[in-house]
């Protein structure tokens, strides 16, 4: 399987130049890197430091890990034209679980890990069988899942609740080699999420079951089991931010998902990258660039001390701006 | 070019196919075959069965009686994909095809080449390469291309070349020609012979003669529900074809036409009119208290001449002129505010809000509209005068509209244009989906709204309709104005302008 994407990657490297050229995701590489440069420009002006040095970048890209993981499945569940609210309380759920579970033995570190995967595929199973069977719109369907969770959390934990092994917290803080484990962890989410998308039969039905379900049915396609496949894939990366940030802060509370608002912000960093929220279009590589849109405006603005509302407002702006400039390329391509 | 009547060897028997809906019979009796390497056109008008036979054919009904015999085996379908991988295929006029996703992609769906769960990309590639080159010989349409990319006959090659995929023996091909441009077809025609010479069998469902003509061996023709005969085309002529077709009495009643001092001023006249592509040099005038019919085949020009009117796709060039003043209909709103009413051909899904009752539907426009209208209504408008003048049978104003019969949904409609006080009614399609029965009443509603002084403009493909009801009938050919018939017109009339057969005919 690894043999074969290689060589199907090495038959596409002569034609590299012209792929990247002609990528969907493109654009908004390009528009990334327009605000990155932008942004240092105006903080080196203001004589605030720089975005352009490697410790500025490794600022930027810790702060990505978190949101860049849940927003891989976020964009499983968009291409397959769903969407997934309940992220953000099953982060704090896999954050939560994870250190009451491990609490603070090493011993006891995989079946904790284990434990969360479980609870994560399982509230998946559970979205994508009520989207699915019960036919219950996937906004409501996981709104209702958000809301079940948030009350089993605050009611069995009032705060930071046991705590991950310093060993565990290797994840978040570790190295290996020169490279900081949360960066691995990261590209790893990316990397097979992207395989997944592009290479596997599963990948191209959840294109098919997103741009036309029909037409997929018509084909053969088993599309409830594709759209559930998406939400169970989802919930894992959500529960994996969640694991993510109970290293990074020795123990999980039950607000450290919904406050940094997951849900909304996994979903506008797909968006952002391209992907369409009616689903069929879109892909990793977008998300990854609306992911870093992200937190380049939110390093640069806190270096400019920039009020937080004021941020909001340009975070706004971006969001609209952006899916408004999709919606004008393709209706003019369609003129 | 005839083709002579092949003797293949026998591919496919339907016999004795049934089909009802809900009760009322669309298929009855009806016997079919097809052999290796022919074409068989199937002819009928709109309603004759056409579509029913070959969804039944392709897996998508299941018949109520009768059986089909597919290479000697009797055969069921439950499903599209039965049908499919038994190698029969259909191309729907609207293409089943992914447009965000590439040539080899929709090909393939649901069938990836792979090793494990990876998809083998190139593998799927050469494979769509091998096909495309056998449909596609100059070599326009790479596997990689996106198919939102491509040109609509593109589209359909890509259509041809998933059949292929699928080793199919029989291929349906449903009005294929209908988005074409005339080169195109002239290239479609040269795929259809290199299928024929592959062995394989083409059901080939046309409205236009002169295609038949050139492409098919044999034709069947149905006829309301029925089968008429099935003739080999060499030893017919189009008259005797559109005889078969039309050849009925005007039995279905219909109200009388306008009598001459019936009619009024002229009210709406359109010169010059054309948007881009649809529509060339649009010109008519309809007066008060007559109903001009617009006829012509699907693609013809028909509902978009009825959009341009009403705003919806509006006219580029050209004037309007309402009651002898020129006007400009841009959007619907303003089509509305100058008393042009609209009823869609898609009642459900453009002219209701299904979830709504009939007392807010009858109302939509007029609300919608707001205080501008306000002051041209002396009175305000009352539901139950609306409801009685358009005679609704219904157990509740407050009544869900979805929940009413679909000729009580085309009263609402109409209702909700007459509480915008409409003056010019545009009727597309106006008793699709109605049963025999309520058909009657749309009728004579059209028939005293324009006694009333009403101009109506009647969008119909239904022949019967389109004669019954029109004081003067345009037949509309490629987007253009192709010719006026008076009342009294016949069907095969109407039929030959609409195919421009005409000269065919008197040759």
């Amino acid at each position: 399987m690894i043999a074969l994407i290689l060589t199907q990657a090495r038959t596409k490297l002569g034609h590299f130049g012209h792929r990247v050229l002609t990528a969907a995701s493109t654009p908004i590489f390009i528009v990334l890197g327009v605000i990155y440069l932008l942004a240092s420009v105006v903080i080196s002006v203001a004589n605030q430091g720089t975005l352009l040095s490697l410790d500025a970048l490794d600022t930027i890209m810790s702060r990505s890990v978190g949101l860049g993981i849940v927003a891989m499945g976020q964009t499983v569940a968009l291409v397959v034209g769903s969407i997934d609210l309940s992220v953000a309380y099953l982060i704090s759920v896999g954050a939560v679980y994870s250190s009451a579970i491990m609490q603070n033995d090493p011993n006891r570190m995989v079946i904790g890990v284990l434990a969360v995967l479980a609870i994560g595929a399982l509230v998946g199973l559970a979205n994508g069988l009520v989207i699915t069977k019960l036919r219950v719109n996937a906004f409501v369907a996981t709104l209702g899942m958000s809301f079940i969770l948030s009350g089993v959390l605050n009611a069995s934990f009032q705060n930071y609740s046991g705590a991950v092994p310093d060993q565990f917290q290797t994840l978040a803080y570790g190295y290996i080699g020169p490279v900081r484990v949360p960066f691995i962890l990261l590209a790893a989410v990316v990397l097979g999420v992207w395989i997944l998308l592009r290479y596997t039969t599963l990948g191209h039905h959840l294109y098919a079951v997103g741009g036309n379900e029909e037409a997929a049915r018509l084909s053969g396609i088993r599309s409830h089991r594709v759209i559930i496949t998406a939400h169970v894939i989802c919930s894992i990366t959500a529960v994996l931010t969640g694991l993510y940030l109970a290293a990074r802060i020795k123990a999980g509370a039950p607000w450290i998902g919904p406050d940094s608002h997951y849900d909304l912000e996994s979903i506008a960093a797909v968006v952002v990258g391209g992907t369409a929220l009616s689903g069929g279009r879109g892909g990793v590589w977008g998300t990854v660039a609306g992911v870093m849109i992200l937190f380049v405006l939110d390093t640069s603005f806190n270096s400019l001390q920039v009020n937080e509302f004021l941020q909001n407002v340009a975070r706004g702006l971006i969001i609209i701006g952006a899916v408004a400039a999709y919606t004008y390329r393709e209706h003019r391509r369609r003129r | 070019m005839t083709q002579p009547a092949t003797d293949g060897p026998l591919l496919l028997q339907m016999s004795g196919i049934g089909k009802s809906f809900f009760g009322v019979p669309v298929l009855s009796d009806v016997d079919f075959e097809l052999r290796a390497g022919e074409v068989h056109a199937v002819l009928g008008e709109n309603g004759a069965g056409k579509s029913t036979l070959m969804k039944i054919l392709s897996g998508a009904y299941r018949p109520d009686a009768g059986t089909i015999t597919f290479q000697g085996r009797p055969v069921t379908f439950r499903h599209p994909r039965d049908a499919q991988l038994t190698g029969i295929s259909i191309i729907y006029q609207e293409f089943n095809l992914l447009p965000e996703r590439t040539v080899a992609q929709n090909i393939f769906l649901g069938r990836e080449p792979r090793r494990g769960p990876i998809v083998d990309r190139a593998a799927m590639d050469a494979a769509t390469s091998r096909l495309l080159a056998q449909v596609d010989p100059s070599g326009t349409i790479a596997p990689n291309n996106l198919v939102k990319q491509l040109s609509v006959a593109q589209q359909q090659t890509v259509e041809i070349a998933k059949a292929l995929s699928f080793d199919s023996r029989i291929l349906i091909m449903d009005e294929p020609t209908a988005p074409l441009s005339p080169h195109e077809v002239e290239a479609l025609f040269a795929q259809v012979r290199l299928l024929q010479k592959k062995g394989m069998g083409i059901v080939y469902i046309s409205h236009r003669l002169r295609e038949v003509f050139e492409v098919a061996g044999r034709v069947t023709v149905l006829k309301d529900g029925r089968k008429v005969a099935t003739v080999a085309v060499a030893q017919t002529e189009m008259t005797a074809l559109v005889r078969m077709m039309v050849g009925r009495a005007l039995e279905d009643y219909f109200p009388p036409h306008a009598t001459q001092e019936e009619l009024g001023d002229v009210l709406l006249a359109v010169r010059g009119g054309n948007v881009t592509g649809r529509l060339h040099d649009i010109g008519f005038e309809v007066r008060a208290g007559e109903i001009l019919g617009i006829g012509g085949l699907a693609g013809s020009g028909r509902s978009g001449l009825a959009e341009a009117l009403f705003g919806v796709d509006p006219f580029d060039s050209g004037t309007i002129e309402l009651g002898g003043k020129p006007v400009h209909i841009r959007s619907p709103r303003q089509a509305v505010r100058r008393s042009v009413g609209f009823l869609t051909e898609d009642r459900k899904l453009e002219g209701l809000v299904l979830s709504l009752s009939i007392r807010n539907n009858m109302l939509l426009a007029m609300r919608g509209m707001g205080r501008l209208l306000d002051s041209r209504l002396p009175h305000p408008v009352s539901v139950r005068e609306l409801a009685a003048s358009v005679d609704l049978r219904a157990t509740s104003l407050d009544q869900e509209v979805r929940f009413v019969s679909g000729g009580n949904q085309q009263k609402v409609v109409l209702s909700k244009w007459l509480a915008t006080r409409s003056r010019v009614f545009i009727f597309d399609e106006p008793t699709r989906g109605i049963d025999v029965g309520a058909k009657a009443g749309i009728h004579d509603l059209m028939r005293s709204l324009a006694r009333k002084g009403a101009a109506i403009i009647m969008v119909s493909s239904e022949l019967p309709e389109l004669l019954g009801m029109s004081d003067r009938i345009l037949v509309m050919r490629n987007g253009s104005i192709a010719g006026e018939l008076p009342a009294g017109a016949a069907e095969d009339e109407v039929m030959f302008m609409a195919t421009g057969e005409k000269s065919a005919l008197s040759a």
